[in-house]
Protein backbone atom coordinates (compact mmCIF):
# COMPACT_ATOMS: atom_id res chain seq x y z
CA UNK A 1 0.00 0.00 0.00
CA UNK A 2 2.59 2.15 1.31
CA UNK A 3 4.40 1.93 -2.30
CA UNK A 4 1.55 4.04 -3.73
CA UNK A 5 3.50 7.27 -4.96
CA UNK A 6 -0.24 9.37 -4.10
CA UNK A 7 0.98 8.11 -0.54
CA UNK A 8 4.29 9.74 -0.15
CA UNK A 9 5.37 11.86 2.81
CA UNK A 10 1.47 10.86 3.97
CA UNK A 11 2.69 9.62 7.71
CA UNK A 12 -0.84 9.15 9.77
CA UNK A 13 -3.22 5.83 8.45
CA UNK A 14 -5.39 6.37 6.26
CA UNK A 15 -8.81 6.37 7.18
CA UNK A 16 -10.68 7.98 4.03
CA UNK A 17 -9.24 7.26 0.39
CA UNK A 18 -11.64 7.91 -2.48
CA UNK A 19 -11.77 8.67 -6.15
CA UNK A 20 -13.60 11.49 -7.59
CA UNK A 21 -15.14 10.81 -10.74
CA UNK A 22 -14.82 12.81 -13.50
CA UNK A 23 -17.92 16.18 -13.03
CA UNK A 24 -18.93 14.99 -9.71
CA UNK A 25 -19.57 16.05 -6.82
CA UNK A 26 -18.09 15.52 -3.27
CA UNK A 27 -18.56 16.08 0.36
CA UNK A 28 -16.75 14.26 3.83
CA UNK A 29 -16.15 15.41 6.76
CA UNK A 30 -12.54 15.98 8.07
CA UNK A 31 -11.73 16.33 11.97
CA UNK A 32 -9.59 18.51 13.55
CA UNK A 33 -6.08 17.42 13.09
CA UNK A 34 -6.57 15.10 10.36
CA UNK A 35 -4.82 15.72 7.21
CA UNK A 36 -6.75 15.67 3.36
CA UNK A 37 -4.61 15.49 0.33
CA UNK A 38 -6.18 16.40 -3.05
CA UNK A 39 -4.29 14.42 -5.63
CA UNK A 40 -4.64 15.49 -9.24
CA UNK A 41 -4.19 12.22 -10.83
CA UNK A 42 -4.22 13.05 -14.25
CA UNK A 43 -3.25 16.55 -14.39
CA UNK A 44 -4.39 19.97 -14.87
CA UNK A 45 -8.17 19.37 -13.18
CA UNK A 46 -9.63 22.01 -10.96
CA UNK A 47 -11.24 21.55 -7.79
CA UNK A 48 -13.60 23.85 -6.22
CA UNK A 49 -13.44 23.17 -2.81
CA UNK A 50 -15.41 24.56 0.23
CA UNK A 51 -15.12 24.72 3.72
CA UNK A 52 -17.79 24.96 6.53
CA UNK A 53 -17.02 24.86 10.39
CA UNK A 54 -18.96 20.96 11.30
CA UNK A 55 -20.46 22.80 14.24
CA UNK A 56 -21.94 25.99 12.64
CA UNK A 57 -22.30 25.94 9.12
CA UNK A 58 -22.86 29.53 9.02
CA UNK A 59 -19.79 29.83 9.43
CA UNK A 60 -17.90 28.71 6.42
CA UNK A 61 -14.80 29.63 4.17
CA UNK A 62 -13.84 33.15 3.30
CA UNK A 63 -11.26 33.79 0.61
CA UNK A 64 -11.24 37.54 1.02
CA UNK A 65 -10.58 36.90 4.77
CA UNK A 66 -7.65 34.26 3.72
CA UNK A 67 -6.53 36.92 0.90
CA UNK A 68 -6.38 40.04 3.47
CA UNK A 69 -4.74 38.27 6.11
CA UNK A 70 -1.91 36.66 3.91
CA UNK A 71 -1.90 40.01 1.53
CA UNK A 72 -1.46 37.88 -1.76
CA UNK A 73 -4.01 36.13 -3.67
CA UNK A 74 -2.05 33.29 -4.52
CA UNK A 75 -2.73 29.71 -2.12
CA UNK A 76 1.13 28.09 -1.19
CA UNK A 77 2.40 26.17 0.72
CA UNK A 78 1.66 27.54 4.60
CA UNK A 79 -1.65 29.20 3.94
CA UNK A 80 -4.10 29.11 5.81
CA UNK A 81 -7.71 29.27 4.63
CA UNK A 82 -9.85 31.87 6.96
CA UNK A 83 -13.50 31.54 7.68
CA UNK A 84 -15.90 34.15 7.29
CA UNK A 85 -15.33 34.99 11.56
CA UNK A 86 -11.73 35.09 10.44
CA UNK A 87 -10.85 31.91 11.98
CA UNK A 88 -8.50 29.33 10.35
CA UNK A 89 -10.34 26.30 9.18
CA UNK A 90 -7.57 24.30 7.68
CA UNK A 91 -3.81 24.98 6.39
CA UNK A 92 -1.85 23.96 3.54
CA UNK A 93 0.89 21.82 4.96
CA UNK A 94 2.50 20.99 1.21
CA UNK A 95 1.67 21.19 -2.08
CA UNK A 96 3.81 20.13 -5.17
CA UNK A 97 2.08 23.01 -7.03
CA UNK A 98 3.40 26.13 -6.96
CA UNK A 99 0.34 28.19 -6.14
CA UNK A 100 -3.49 27.52 -6.16
CA UNK A 101 -6.34 29.88 -6.95
CA UNK A 102 -9.03 31.37 -4.81
CA UNK A 103 -10.08 34.35 -6.89
CA UNK A 104 -12.04 32.85 -9.65
CA UNK A 105 -14.97 31.31 -8.04
CA UNK A 106 -16.91 28.39 -9.56
CA UNK A 107 -18.42 27.91 -12.80
CA UNK A 108 -22.32 28.29 -13.18
CA UNK A 109 -24.76 27.42 -15.61
CA UNK A 110 -25.69 31.25 -15.27
CA UNK A 111 -22.15 32.38 -15.83
CA UNK A 112 -21.36 30.14 -18.46
CA UNK A 113 -23.52 32.20 -20.61
CA UNK A 114 -22.39 35.51 -19.82
CA UNK A 115 -18.46 33.89 -20.26
CA UNK A 116 -19.04 31.96 -23.72
CA UNK A 117 -22.97 32.29 -24.71
CA UNK A 118 -26.73 30.92 -23.97
CA UNK A 119 -25.75 27.67 -25.74
CA UNK A 120 -23.70 26.39 -23.09
CA UNK A 121 -26.52 26.71 -20.13
CA UNK A 122 -27.20 22.89 -20.53
CA UNK A 123 -23.86 22.46 -19.71
CA UNK A 124 -23.01 20.83 -15.72
CA UNK A 125 -21.34 23.17 -13.32
CA UNK A 126 -19.40 23.60 -10.61
CA UNK A 127 -22.51 25.81 -8.76
CA UNK A 128 -24.41 22.96 -9.45
CA UNK A 129 -22.19 20.20 -7.89
CA UNK A 130 -21.89 22.44 -4.83
CA UNK A 131 -25.77 22.65 -4.85
CA UNK A 132 -26.09 18.89 -4.67
CA UNK A 133 -23.72 18.25 -2.23
CA UNK A 134 -24.83 21.14 0.17
CA UNK A 135 -28.63 20.09 -0.32
CA UNK A 136 -27.96 16.75 0.89
CA UNK A 137 -26.88 18.76 3.95
CA UNK A 138 -29.40 21.12 4.47
CA UNK A 139 -28.03 23.85 3.32
CA UNK A 140 -28.35 25.67 0.06
CA UNK A 141 -27.68 28.61 -2.55
CA UNK A 142 -27.04 31.03 0.19
CA UNK A 143 -24.28 28.79 1.40
CA UNK A 144 -22.54 29.13 -1.43
CA UNK A 145 -19.28 31.57 -1.67
CA UNK A 146 -16.44 32.94 -3.19
CA UNK A 147 -14.62 29.01 -3.57
CA UNK A 148 -10.39 27.56 -3.83
CA UNK A 149 -10.06 26.27 -7.00
CA UNK A 150 -6.99 23.62 -6.46
CA UNK A 151 -4.70 23.21 -9.65
CA UNK A 152 -6.38 26.24 -11.42
CA UNK A 153 -4.39 28.60 -12.34
CA UNK A 154 -6.18 32.89 -12.91
CA UNK A 155 -2.96 35.17 -12.66
CA UNK A 156 -3.60 39.10 -12.84
CA UNK A 157 -1.88 41.58 -15.43
CA UNK A 158 -0.35 44.84 -14.49
CA UNK A 159 -3.32 46.43 -16.61
CA UNK A 160 -6.10 44.47 -14.33
CA UNK A 161 -6.62 41.72 -16.92
CA UNK A 162 -7.70 38.51 -15.26
CA UNK A 163 -8.38 34.92 -16.67
CA UNK A 164 -8.09 31.21 -16.02
CA UNK A 165 -5.20 29.93 -18.38
CA UNK A 166 -2.97 27.18 -19.03
CA UNK A 167 -2.47 25.45 -15.71
CA UNK A 168 0.80 24.75 -14.12
CA UNK A 169 -0.56 21.59 -12.30
CA UNK A 170 0.56 17.94 -14.04
CA UNK A 171 -0.42 14.04 -13.30
CA UNK A 172 0.12 13.44 -9.48
CA UNK A 173 0.66 16.48 -7.54
CA UNK A 174 -0.86 17.50 -4.75
CA UNK A 175 -1.94 19.50 -1.98
CA UNK A 176 -1.96 19.00 1.50
CA UNK A 177 -4.64 20.34 3.49
CA UNK A 178 -4.07 19.90 7.99
CA UNK A 179 -7.90 20.58 9.41
CA UNK A 180 -7.72 23.45 12.21
CA UNK A 181 -11.29 23.01 13.05
CA UNK A 182 -13.87 20.20 12.32
CA UNK A 183 -14.87 20.92 8.82
CA UNK A 184 -16.83 19.85 6.26
CA UNK A 185 -15.41 19.93 3.20
CA UNK A 186 -17.24 19.96 -0.23
CA UNK A 187 -15.83 19.84 -3.54
CA UNK A 188 -17.22 19.97 -7.40
CA UNK A 189 -14.37 18.51 -9.67
CA UNK A 190 -15.00 20.76 -11.88
CA UNK A 191 -16.90 19.82 -15.33
CA UNK A 192 -16.18 23.27 -17.23
CA UNK A 193 -15.08 22.47 -20.64
CA UNK A 194 -15.28 26.15 -22.23
CA UNK A 195 -11.76 27.37 -20.85
CA UNK A 196 -8.30 25.73 -19.98
CA UNK A 197 -9.23 25.33 -17.05
CA UNK A 198 -9.45 21.14 -16.85
CA UNK A 199 -7.41 21.16 -20.13
CA UNK A 200 -10.58 20.89 -21.74
CA UNK A 201 -11.02 17.52 -20.67
CA UNK A 202 -12.39 17.00 -17.30
CA UNK A 203 -10.58 14.12 -15.17
CA UNK A 204 -10.63 12.27 -11.75
CA UNK A 205 -9.32 13.36 -8.51
CA UNK A 206 -8.41 11.06 -5.30
CA UNK A 207 -8.85 12.19 -2.01
CA UNK A 208 -6.94 10.69 1.26
CA UNK A 209 -7.54 11.78 4.51
CA UNK A 210 -4.79 10.80 7.26
CA UNK A 211 -5.20 10.75 10.96
CA UNK B 1 -28.77 66.49 30.63
CA UNK B 2 -29.83 66.86 34.24
CA UNK B 3 -32.97 67.46 34.20
CA UNK B 4 -35.24 65.29 36.56
CA UNK B 5 -37.25 63.07 34.04
CA UNK B 6 -39.29 61.46 36.52
CA UNK B 7 -42.68 61.28 35.20
CA UNK B 8 -43.97 60.62 31.73
CA UNK B 9 -44.74 64.25 30.79
CA UNK B 10 -41.28 65.48 31.59
CA UNK B 11 -39.86 62.58 29.71
CA UNK B 12 -41.69 63.48 26.48
CA UNK B 13 -40.41 67.30 26.84
CA UNK B 14 -36.89 66.21 27.10
CA UNK B 15 -37.50 63.21 24.12
CA UNK B 16 -39.66 66.25 22.02
CA UNK B 17 -37.85 69.04 22.64
CA UNK B 18 -34.55 66.73 20.40
CA UNK B 19 -36.66 67.89 17.20
CA UNK B 20 -34.72 69.38 14.72
CA UNK B 21 -30.98 68.55 16.32
CA UNK B 22 -28.26 68.32 13.37
CA UNK B 23 -25.46 66.40 13.26
CA UNK B 24 -22.80 65.69 10.66
CA UNK B 25 -24.03 61.59 10.32
CA UNK B 26 -27.75 61.62 9.76
CA UNK B 27 -30.51 60.81 6.67
CA UNK B 28 -32.45 64.13 5.66
CA UNK B 29 -35.98 63.44 5.42
CA UNK B 30 -37.43 64.25 3.19
CA UNK B 31 -34.31 64.24 1.31
CA UNK B 32 -32.51 67.16 -0.19
CA UNK B 33 -29.59 68.18 -1.91
CA UNK B 34 -28.47 70.86 -3.40
CA UNK B 35 -26.03 69.32 -5.96
CA UNK B 36 -28.01 67.41 -8.12
CA UNK B 37 -26.33 66.62 -11.63
CA UNK B 38 -27.62 68.85 -14.25
CA UNK B 39 -31.14 67.47 -15.87
CA UNK B 40 -31.87 65.49 -12.27
CA UNK B 41 -35.16 66.98 -11.10
CA UNK B 42 -35.54 67.90 -7.44
CA UNK B 43 -38.52 65.98 -6.78
CA UNK B 44 -36.51 62.67 -8.53
CA UNK B 45 -34.44 62.92 -5.25
CA UNK B 46 -35.08 59.49 -3.30
CA UNK B 47 -31.97 59.20 -0.58
CA UNK B 48 -29.84 61.71 1.09
CA UNK B 49 -27.74 60.27 3.94
CA UNK B 50 -24.93 60.44 5.76
CA UNK B 51 -22.93 57.61 6.52
CA UNK B 52 -21.12 57.96 9.73
CA UNK B 53 -17.50 56.62 9.99
CA UNK B 54 -18.26 53.13 11.71
CA UNK B 55 -21.79 53.24 10.99
CA UNK B 56 -23.92 51.50 7.82
CA UNK B 57 -26.95 52.00 6.21
CA UNK B 58 -29.37 49.60 3.79
CA UNK B 59 -31.71 50.43 1.51
CA UNK B 60 -33.98 49.07 -1.00
CA UNK B 61 -33.74 50.37 -4.79
CA UNK B 62 -36.02 50.73 -7.58
CA UNK B 63 -34.48 49.14 -11.22
CA UNK B 64 -32.68 52.41 -12.54
CA UNK B 65 -32.09 54.61 -9.60
CA UNK B 66 -28.58 56.09 -9.39
CA UNK B 67 -27.05 55.99 -5.82
CA UNK B 68 -24.14 58.55 -5.99
CA UNK B 69 -21.68 57.83 -2.99
CA UNK B 70 -19.29 60.83 -2.07
CA UNK B 71 -16.12 59.77 0.15
CA UNK B 72 -16.77 63.51 1.83
CA UNK B 73 -13.09 63.78 3.48
CA UNK B 74 -11.44 61.01 1.88
CA UNK B 75 -10.81 58.48 4.38
CA UNK B 76 -14.23 56.41 3.61
CA UNK B 77 -14.76 52.93 2.92
CA UNK B 78 -18.09 51.57 1.41
CA UNK B 79 -17.80 48.11 1.55
CA UNK B 80 -21.07 47.21 -0.74
CA UNK B 81 -23.49 44.13 -0.66
CA UNK B 82 -26.07 43.82 -3.02
CA UNK B 83 -29.00 41.56 -3.37
CA UNK B 84 -32.27 40.77 -5.97
CA UNK B 85 -34.79 42.76 -3.60
CA UNK B 86 -37.57 40.37 -4.96
CA UNK B 87 -35.16 37.07 -4.48
CA UNK B 88 -32.33 37.64 -1.99
CA UNK B 89 -30.92 34.40 -2.45
CA UNK B 90 -29.48 36.03 -5.83
CA UNK B 91 -26.98 38.37 -4.52
CA UNK B 92 -23.62 39.90 -6.09
CA UNK B 93 -21.05 37.74 -7.05
CA UNK B 94 -17.50 39.22 -6.81
CA UNK B 95 -15.39 36.25 -8.14
CA UNK B 96 -17.91 36.10 -11.27
CA UNK B 97 -17.64 40.10 -11.64
CA UNK B 98 -13.69 40.07 -12.03
CA UNK B 99 -14.36 36.10 -13.80
CA UNK B 100 -16.96 37.26 -16.43
CA UNK B 101 -15.22 40.62 -17.36
CA UNK B 102 -11.64 40.32 -17.30
CA UNK B 103 -10.86 42.90 -14.95
CA UNK B 104 -9.57 42.43 -11.93
CA UNK B 105 -10.50 46.35 -11.05
CA UNK B 106 -13.94 47.42 -11.23
CA UNK B 107 -14.22 50.76 -12.25
CA UNK B 108 -16.29 53.42 -14.48
CA UNK B 109 -18.31 51.15 -16.98
CA UNK B 110 -17.73 47.54 -15.28
CA UNK B 111 -21.32 46.13 -14.13
CA UNK B 112 -21.54 44.29 -10.68
CA UNK B 113 -23.12 41.01 -11.92
CA UNK B 114 -25.29 38.72 -10.09
CA UNK B 115 -24.70 34.93 -9.24
CA UNK B 116 -27.27 34.03 -11.56
CA UNK B 117 -25.20 36.06 -14.04
CA UNK B 118 -27.17 38.94 -14.70
CA UNK B 119 -26.15 42.58 -13.79
CA UNK B 120 -27.49 43.95 -10.86
CA UNK B 121 -25.88 47.60 -10.72
CA UNK B 122 -23.26 49.43 -13.65
CA UNK B 123 -20.68 51.99 -12.19
CA UNK B 124 -21.87 55.16 -14.51
CA UNK B 125 -19.01 57.77 -13.00
CA UNK B 126 -16.20 57.01 -11.30
CA UNK B 127 -13.97 59.51 -9.50
CA UNK B 128 -11.91 57.33 -7.37
CA UNK B 129 -10.49 54.61 -9.76
CA UNK B 130 -9.53 52.91 -6.29
CA UNK B 131 -11.81 49.99 -5.57
CA UNK B 132 -10.69 46.15 -4.10
CA UNK B 133 -12.59 43.35 -4.78
CA UNK B 134 -10.24 40.94 -3.30
CA UNK B 135 -10.15 41.56 0.92
CA UNK B 136 -13.39 41.96 1.45
CA UNK B 137 -14.68 43.45 4.99
CA UNK B 138 -12.88 43.41 8.15
CA UNK B 139 -13.98 41.50 10.66
CA UNK B 140 -14.20 41.15 14.63
CA UNK B 141 -11.41 39.09 15.06
CA UNK B 142 -9.17 41.38 13.06
CA UNK B 143 -10.19 44.45 14.52
CA UNK B 144 -9.53 43.09 18.06
CA UNK B 145 -5.92 42.88 17.05
CA UNK B 146 -5.61 45.75 15.44
CA UNK B 147 -7.58 48.13 17.69
CA UNK B 148 -8.27 46.01 20.84
CA UNK B 149 -12.04 45.79 20.23
CA UNK B 150 -14.16 45.20 16.84
CA UNK B 151 -17.51 44.92 18.38
CA UNK B 152 -20.72 46.81 16.73
CA UNK B 153 -21.13 47.90 20.49
CA UNK B 154 -17.48 49.52 21.13
CA UNK B 155 -15.72 52.11 19.32
CA UNK B 156 -14.10 50.25 16.32
CA UNK B 157 -16.45 48.42 14.76
CA UNK B 158 -16.11 45.71 12.25
CA UNK B 159 -17.25 46.20 8.61
CA UNK B 160 -18.33 42.50 8.32
CA UNK B 161 -20.64 42.86 11.36
CA UNK B 162 -22.20 46.01 10.10
CA UNK B 163 -22.97 44.42 7.00
CA UNK B 164 -24.72 41.65 8.74
CA UNK B 165 -26.55 43.87 11.01
CA UNK B 166 -27.84 45.85 7.45
CA UNK B 167 -28.28 43.03 5.94
CA UNK B 168 -30.72 41.49 9.14
CA UNK B 169 -32.74 44.57 8.28
CA UNK B 170 -34.11 42.83 5.66
CA UNK B 171 -34.91 39.66 6.95
CA UNK B 172 -31.40 37.93 6.11
CA UNK B 173 -28.78 36.30 8.28
CA UNK B 174 -25.12 35.04 8.47
CA UNK B 175 -25.32 33.20 5.53
CA UNK B 176 -25.91 35.94 3.33
CA UNK B 177 -23.37 38.15 3.86
CA UNK B 178 -21.57 37.84 0.74
CA UNK B 179 -18.25 38.66 -0.36
CA UNK B 180 -18.17 41.97 -1.36
CA UNK B 181 -16.31 45.03 -3.14
CA UNK B 182 -14.87 47.84 -0.82
CA UNK B 183 -15.46 51.19 -2.22
CA UNK B 184 -12.36 54.37 -2.25
CA UNK B 185 -10.05 52.07 -0.74
CA UNK B 186 -8.01 50.23 -3.51
CA UNK B 187 -5.55 47.53 -3.99
CA UNK B 188 -3.69 46.57 -6.69
CA UNK B 189 -2.50 42.73 -7.67
CA UNK B 190 1.06 42.23 -8.04
CA UNK B 191 2.98 39.63 -10.40
CA UNK B 192 3.69 37.64 -7.26
CA UNK B 193 -0.16 37.43 -5.98
CA UNK B 194 0.78 40.26 -3.30
CA UNK B 195 -2.21 42.50 -2.94
CA UNK B 196 -0.33 46.14 -2.71
CA UNK B 197 -2.92 48.66 -0.77
CA UNK B 198 -4.17 52.15 -2.04
CA UNK B 199 -5.10 53.42 1.06
CA UNK B 200 -4.93 57.31 1.00
CA UNK B 201 -5.92 59.58 2.66
CA UNK B 202 -7.36 60.40 -0.96
CA UNK B 203 -8.77 64.20 -1.70
CA UNK B 204 -12.11 64.73 -0.06
CA UNK B 205 -15.09 65.02 -2.55
CA UNK B 206 -14.73 61.69 -4.67
CA UNK B 207 -18.10 60.48 -6.03
CA UNK B 208 -18.86 57.18 -7.58
CA UNK B 209 -22.72 56.89 -9.50
CA UNK B 210 -23.84 53.49 -9.28
CA UNK B 211 -26.93 52.39 -11.42
CA UNK B 212 -29.21 49.89 -10.17
CA UNK B 213 -29.89 47.69 -13.02
CA UNK B 214 -32.52 45.36 -10.98
CA UNK B 215 -34.65 45.86 -7.78
CA UNK B 216 -31.99 46.11 -5.46
CA UNK B 217 -31.43 45.70 -1.55
CA UNK B 218 -28.26 48.03 -1.20
CA UNK B 219 -25.74 47.53 2.16
CA UNK B 220 -23.44 49.51 2.88
CA UNK B 221 -20.71 49.65 6.04
CA UNK B 222 -18.09 52.44 6.12
CA UNK B 223 -15.40 51.05 8.33
CA UNK B 224 -11.20 51.09 8.08
CA UNK B 225 -10.13 48.57 4.94
CA UNK B 226 -8.76 46.05 6.71
CA UNK B 227 -5.39 46.24 5.47
CA UNK B 228 -5.33 50.05 6.75
CA UNK B 229 -2.54 49.82 9.44
CA UNK B 230 -3.06 53.13 10.65
CA UNK B 231 -4.90 53.90 14.23
CA UNK B 232 -8.98 53.92 13.45
CA UNK B 233 -9.00 56.07 10.69
CA UNK B 234 -12.51 56.28 8.42
CA UNK B 235 -14.67 59.58 7.71
CA UNK B 236 -18.29 60.08 6.68
CA UNK B 237 -19.90 58.62 3.32
CA UNK B 238 -22.63 60.93 1.52
CA UNK B 239 -25.06 58.78 -0.04
CA UNK B 240 -27.30 60.79 -2.57
CA UNK B 241 -29.96 58.63 -4.94
CA UNK B 242 -32.15 59.53 -7.24
CA UNK B 243 -34.69 57.68 -9.85
CA UNK B 244 -33.71 57.47 -13.25
CA UNK B 245 -34.77 55.81 -16.43
CA UNK B 246 -34.03 51.44 -16.89
CA UNK B 247 -31.19 51.12 -18.62
CA UNK B 248 -31.81 51.68 -22.83
CA UNK B 249 -30.81 48.58 -25.40
CA UNK B 250 -27.60 51.21 -26.87
CA UNK B 251 -26.86 51.90 -23.52
CA UNK B 252 -22.93 52.47 -23.66
CA UNK B 253 -21.64 50.79 -20.89
CA UNK B 254 -24.23 47.47 -21.61
CA UNK B 255 -22.93 47.24 -25.21
CA UNK B 256 -19.37 47.52 -24.81
CA UNK B 257 -18.38 43.77 -24.55
CA UNK B 258 -20.35 40.27 -25.53
CA UNK B 259 -20.12 39.72 -21.85
CA UNK B 260 -21.89 42.78 -20.67
CA UNK B 261 -24.96 42.24 -23.63
CA UNK B 262 -25.66 39.00 -22.34
CA UNK B 263 -25.97 40.24 -18.45
CA UNK B 264 -27.97 42.98 -19.38
CA UNK B 265 -30.02 40.05 -21.42
CA UNK B 266 -30.42 38.02 -18.54
CA UNK B 267 -31.76 40.62 -15.95
CA UNK B 268 -34.43 41.97 -19.17
CA UNK B 269 -35.54 37.99 -18.83
CA UNK B 270 -36.05 38.55 -15.03
CA UNK B 271 -38.70 41.18 -15.83
CA UNK B 272 -40.18 39.07 -18.93
CA UNK B 273 -43.61 38.17 -17.17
Amino acid sequence: MRNDPHLTGLVGPVVHDEIVAARAPWSHRVDAGQTLRVIDVEGNQAVDFLLYAADDDAERYSAQDTIAAQANIFLRTGSALLSSEGRAMMTITGTSVEYHDTIGGACSCESNSLRYGHHTKAQHSCVDNFLEANLRDGRGKRDIVSNVNFFMNVPVEPDGVLGIVDGISAPGLTVDLRADMDVIVVVSNCPQINNPCNGFNPTPVRMIVTA
Amino acid sequence: MSARLSDPVAARAHARAMEGTIVEAMPTLPPKADDLPPGVAADALVWEETIAGGGYASRILSRGTRVRLIDLEGDACASLLLFNAANPAERLNIADTVKVQWDAYPTVGSVLLSDMGRAMASIEHDAAATHDAFCGPSNEAANQRRYGDGRNSGAHPNARDRLLLGAAKHGLNRRDVHPCINLFKGVAIAADGTVVPHLGPFEPGRALVLRAEMELIMVIANCPHVLDARPWTITPLRATAWRGPVTATDDPIRTATAERRRAFLNTEDLYRR
